[in-house]
């Protein structure tokens, strides 16, 4: 997994590989960032996403239809 | 009512609380990008180490902010699918499509090559590395591009037709809606004052060193790129304000009345620079707007029109449907009372549309879709109780306009000043007052970040009670929800952000205060 090999010597997805391995590994404050980063994905997408932010037309309805139709309700009755 | 009027309160705060923390983020990506690139194109052509040190520095804050910013834009888009569902599918297409080309395009530009840019150093030619850079920089543009055209249809909804059958909006002219004038001087205004909002970031961290006496050349060289990237953001931001000034006179001619407090328009409009509002004051009651003001003659007029003897209407001229047309003649338009009645009527005819879906009677259902497609414009006005009802918040636009104008005026004058220091770099060594001017540099940061909160502040709340400007209000934009779930994720998010907020000035100010400590005229890593 070293990156010792000479660059020209290896393949386009070899150097591709090598670029991000090399660089996350050499990374300083960088560890922190991906810490936090990882984090808030978490938080946003397995917490937040998941509990708190369903999309409400699809709680609500099954088809596109279905939610034409409560929208339409939604916006004819309400004054 | 009282319920549903909490839930929409409860989702205007929420939304502005998460876009307002998000473009404490976004900015300084903008500025930054814009100056490390300029930074690495010097070190490109004079092959110098001291300015390799100075764009290496430069970049890791840029990373910092990036990293800790990234992705806190999606939660918006998580608030409209949950809380604003009638407006997300009423939208749909439309809002869709320059979101998905920001994700596809732009987002993947921007991460791709932003890998480059931090662990290519020693992978890829410098000219590629420097290609990299400048296309991170040109990605976060773009991003914003996409995002700020979606921002602009709500302003200005352009290029659409509605499909009652579908109850969607469906784009019509995809050029229509990217080039809109709303969007092109809104994605210039808002761009090019992070530039300044950059400039100015680089003084203020350059003040600090300065103030504490480390890596003065290091600073020199840092506000030489900061101050120019600040005054050119500065100024083009000053001159894409006054085309924003003409669209929103145009397009939105109330949320320009609320910028200068305006209840009665006139020929030869005069121009609040400096005003208190009367707090008691309501449409139509006849009292004065202001307690006190001092206004520039004929200001208004020019600034709206860019003709000085031009009318401009008040709040209550555009309730009682007086305008201006484009060569700034009044014109009497419809009064809101009638555009209530209209929405109304076309309100009916969507029932009677649905009816005609259902016993499948294609005359009705074509004749019905024209009618409703013919007089759409005013379809949002049906939800209104009283014509009153459309004034935005005045106090709120007017405030946070003139702060930001104010604001903007002084960055103007310190950039400039900061320029003529880089080139005048003695007059500032040797003056006993020096300090000062670097204490100035670090109060400027906050401010700058405050004035550019309020210009959104003035395009959002100014245009309130709209969603979508003239076509749906926020009362019926939002889903059915309880007050008490949008006030538990209010405060989630509340938390939330300030803990990434702390996190992104923590993390900036350690690297400042520790690499400031390094010399930085040699590269380190």
């Amino acid at each position: 997994m070293s990156s010792n090999v000479p660059e020209n010597s290896q393949g386009f997805w070899s150097r591709v590989f090598h670029l991000y391995y090399d660089g996350f590994r050499s990374m300083t404050v960088g560890k922190t960032l991906w810490l936090i980063i990882g984090i808030k994905l978490f938080i946003m997408f397995f917490i937040l996403k998941l509990l708190f932010f369903p999309n409400f037309l699809n709680s609500k309805c099954d088809t596109e239809q279905e939610k034409a139709e409560y929208v339409r309700q939604q916006l004819t009755t309400n004054n | 009512m009282e319920e549903l009027i909490n839930v929409v309160d409860w989702s205007r705060a929420q939304f502005a609380l998460t876009a307002i923390y998000h473009w404490l983020f976004v900015p300084l990506t903008l500025g930054l990008g814009i100056i490390v690139a300029v930074m690495e194109t010097i070190y490109f052509k004079t092959k110098s180490e001291k300015w390799l040190a100075t764009t290496k520095f430069w970049m890791t804050i840029f990373g910092v902010n990036f990293a800790i910013g990234v992705a806190t834009g999606i939660i918006l888009e998580f608030e409209f699918g949950t809380n604003w569902s009638n407006y997300s599918w009423f939208v749909g297409d439309i809002f869709g499509a320059p979101l998905a080309v920001e994700g596809i395009l732009a987002f993947f530009m921007e991460s791709t090559f932003i890998a480059v840019m931090f662990f290519g150093w020693k992978k890829v030619s410098p000219k590629f590395h420097l290609a990299a850079t400048w296309l991170t920089a040109i990605g976060a543009s773009l991003s914003a591009l996409w995002i700020l055209v979606a921002n602009a249809w709500m302003q200005y909804p352009t290029g659409c037709e509605f499909n009652p059958a579908t109850m969607r909006n469906e784009m019509t002219s995809f050029a229509a809606v990217a080039l809109s004038p709303m969007a092109v001087s809104k994605f210039f205004h808002t761009v090019l004052s992070a530039w300044a909002l950059g400039g100015v970031f680089v003084c203020g961290v350059c003040g600090w060193m300065m103030l504490k006496k480390r890596n003065y050349d290091h600073c020199q060289r840092s506000l030489k790129v900061g101050a120019w990237v600040g005054v050119i953001g500065i100024v083009l931001t000053m001159v894409t304000g006054d085309t924003s000034a003409v669209t929103v006179a145009k397009y939105q001619p109330m949320k320009l009345a609320a910028m200068e407090g305006l209840y009665k328009g006139n020929h030869e409009q005069a121009i609040v620079a400096f005003g208190i509002l009367n707090p008691s004051k309501q449409a139509f009651d006849g009292q004065d707007p202001y307690l006190f003001d001092i206004s520039i003659p004929y200001g208004l007029s020019f600034l709206a029109t860019h003709d000085f003897k031009a009318f401009v209407p008040g709040i209550e001229d555009i309730i009682n449907g007086v305008s201006y047309d484009n060569e700034g003649n009044v014109i009497n338009t419809v009064s809101y009372a009638e555009r209530m009645e209209r929405g109304r009527r076309l309100q009916d005819m969507l029932s009677q549309y649905d009816a005609a879906m259902r016993s499948e009677n294609r005359v009705m259902v074509d004749s019905l879709k024209n009618a409703i497609n013919a007089d759409f414009k005013n379809f949002g006005y049906a939800y209104l109780d009283k014509p009153e009802e459309a004034i935005p918040n005045v106090p709120l636009t007017f405030y946070t306009f003139h702060f930001m104008v104010t604001v903007g005026g002084y960055l103007l004058l310190f950039l400039l000043l900061a320029l003529f220091f880089v080139y005048r770099p003695n007059i500032l060594n040797k003056a006993k007052w020096a300090k000062w001017w670097h204490i100035l540099a670090i109060i400027t940061i906050p401010l700058t970040y405050l004035c550019s909160a309020s210009g959104w502040i003035v395009a959002e709340v100014g245009r309130q009670p709209w969603t979508i400007q003239d076509l749906m209000p926020n009362k019926v934009a939002i889903s059915d929800l309880n007050a008490g779930y949008v006030q538990a994720t209010f405060w989630i998010f509340a938390v939330l952000f300030t803990a990434l907020l702390i996190a992104d000035i923590g993390i900036i100010c350690k690297q400042i205060s520790k690499k400031s400590q390094t010399d930085l005229d040699t590269v380190n890593d």
